[in-house]
């Protein structure tokens, strides 16, 4: 794991709870009380009628469906080895509570891979110290 | 808001010498010989410029290669359309009497890399949220709202591919279009495309092909605007700007509030219609900025040129001509003239294409176009994305 080839993120202040959530094998999401959770997270509501800075966290069920994707063929890391080469499937995922993200799905044939295709988070953890949140179908 | 309509024009427009590979320059010097030559179009000393925009690079870096020391500038780097913003910037300033003279530069070695600056932080929203999924620049990216827009609305890569085409026999007939059979021969991709060839074509990221992508390149461009008072003054029949509008509507591809609408484009073509007094029955001539052929299709839609969805089979219409050649929608001798001078697809894309649409609108609305020229140009509109989507520039300009 310490050579993982992939572009890793890095928390910042106030991402922290998200990326140490993941480390638990835990999605969590910013919430606002009357506005729901959001993605990606802020320390406040992004609604521009609330933009409430009372912010919780909670646990998603990591449920969610396939809003769109695409198949890449190139071999950007770290699809670019001979035992996790390209095509490969970034989506964006929209969560069973509403919020969308970016990420991959895990799929054998990514050709078999549908706008709408119920999926769930599989927690990959790509080093010691970062898990990225991904998805497989169900 | 119509208040700027017809109030400032466009009195020099060029590319830099060439575009394609050219690694023996940087990013500034493609900034300036592009000045050089729009100012030589316009007839003006680079000493009467007295405003500055440019994007992918900071006002200053480009104020201080040239040895000017403006009284405006602006430095909007939102990606490919920030020089219709540019350009709806300088109509305000020109009318506020900030600046007089307003030079809008772009250069970008966007193949050779010579000072290119590349990647962001790994702690933005990008490096966090996207970067981590293996995304790999702009085919991985602008390719995402591709799928759902099929789903929603049964478009197809068949579609797309006639656009590919179309804007390949555009290119066909401008002698500096790097894919266009002038440049490039058959053996190395150059020449005809038939939408089949594109079908055919390496896949890249679906539903991208080859040939659904823009070519990569080295190159430049630069505007010059004046008060419609002195556009009369110079070298060329000035092009008024009647319309412009911008907007802003997200950053990342995954937050774009439904990725089969750009609302960015709406938001920004609204604002154009209202100040120019038109609509798109008035526009006579497109440049639709296609990093893919996915975009102008998004474009034309959500300007008003077709209902919501139905941009797939407006594109894939086509006609027979006298010699039993087949005539694309948005190619030469189609109804729905688009991206005639070849487009991001087939004649240069450096990065920020938006500064070469609006360079082809000025040229088609002054009849200098030769072969290709689109006979009875009176209105032209250039709009343009920035990221994926994410900003946009919209442009209605006109020869009288």
């Amino acid at each position: 794991m310490a050579d993982y080839a992939g572009r890793l993120p890095v928390a910042t202040p106030e991402s922290k709870p998200y990326w140490d959530g993941l480390k638990e094998h835990k999605l969590m999401l910013p919430t606002c009380d009357d506005c729901g959770p959001h993605f990606y997270p802020r320390p406040f509501c992004p609604m521009p009628d609330c933009f409430n800075w009372d912010i919780k966290w909670t646990q998603a069920s990591g449920k969610g469906k396939v809003h769109t994707f695409v198949i890449s063929h190139q071999p950007i890391p770290p699809y670019n080895s001979e035992d996790n080469a390209p095509p490969y499937v970034i989506a964006v995922i929209e969560l069973e509570e509403g919020p969308r993200m970016m990420s991959n799905l895990i799929i054998d044939d990514p050709y078999q891979t549908t706008v709408d295709m119920d999926v769930e988070i599989v927690f990959d953890d790509v080093t010691d110290e970062v898990t990225l949140p991904k998805f497989k179908p169900v | 808001m119509d208040q700027i309509r017809h109030k400032v024009a466009i009195v020099g427009a060029a590319e830099t010498d060439d575009l394609g590979q050219l690694p023996h320059m940087s990013r500034l010097a493609l900034h300036a010989q592009a000045a050089k030559n729009a100012l030589d179009d316009a007839g003006i000393s680079l000493g009467d410029v007295d405003g500055l925009l440019c994007a992918g690079a900071i006002p200053n870096e480009v104020a201080e290669y040239l040895g000017i020391q403006p009284r405006y500038i602006d430095g909007t780097s939102v990606g490919g359309c920030s020089f219709m913003i540019h350009v709806r910037h300088a109509v305000a300033a020109i009318m506020a009497g900030y600046c007089d003279v307003a030079l809008v530069t772009h250069g970008e070695s966007g193949r050779s890399g010579v000072d290119a600056p590349r990647g962001g932080s790994a702690s933005s929203p990008g490096g966090q949220y996207e970067a981590p999924f293996a995304i790999g620049g702009a085919p991985t990216t602008f390719s995402i709202p591709v799928l759902r827009h099929f789903h929603e609305y049964g478009t197809t890569k068949e579609h797309l591919a006639h656009i590919a085409a179309a804007t390949r026999a555009w290119a066909n007939l401008n002698p500096m279009a790097m894919m266009g059979s002038h440049r490039r021969a058959p053996e190395r991709g150059g020449g005809p495309i038939t939408p089949q060839d594109v079908l055919n074509s390496r896949m890249i990221c679906y539903p991208f092909n080859l040939l659904d992508c823009c070519v990569v390149a080295d190159g430049g461009g630069a505007l010059v605007l004046v008060s419609e008072e002195r556009a009369k003054d110079y070298a060329k029949d000035p092009v008024y700007v009647l319309g412009a509008g911008e907007a802003a509507a997200h950053w990342m591809v995954s937050q774009m509030r439904d990725h089969t609408t750009a609302d960015g484009y709406r938001i920004a073509g609204e604002a154009a219609y209202k100040s120019a007094g038109l609509g798109p029955q008035d526009i006579d001539h497109c440049m639709f900025y296609d990093a893919f052929t996915f975009t102008p299709l998004m474009a034309a839609e959500d300007l008003g040129f077709v209902p919501k969805g139905e941009g797939g089979p407006f594109f894939a219409e086509t006609k027979t001509g006298p010699d039993g050649e087949v005539i694309y929608k948005s190619g030469p001798g189609g109804d729905f003239p688009m991206n005639t001078n070849g487009g991001g697809l087939s004649y240069c894309h450096t990065g920020m294409y938006g500064m070469f649409a609006i360079i082809e609108s000025v040229r088609q609305l002054r009849g200098e176009c030769g072969d290709r020229q689109v006979p009875d140009v009176n209105v032209s509109m250039a709009h343009g994305p920035g990221g994926m989507f994410a900003s946009a520039g919209t442009l209605i300009l006109a020869n009288a």
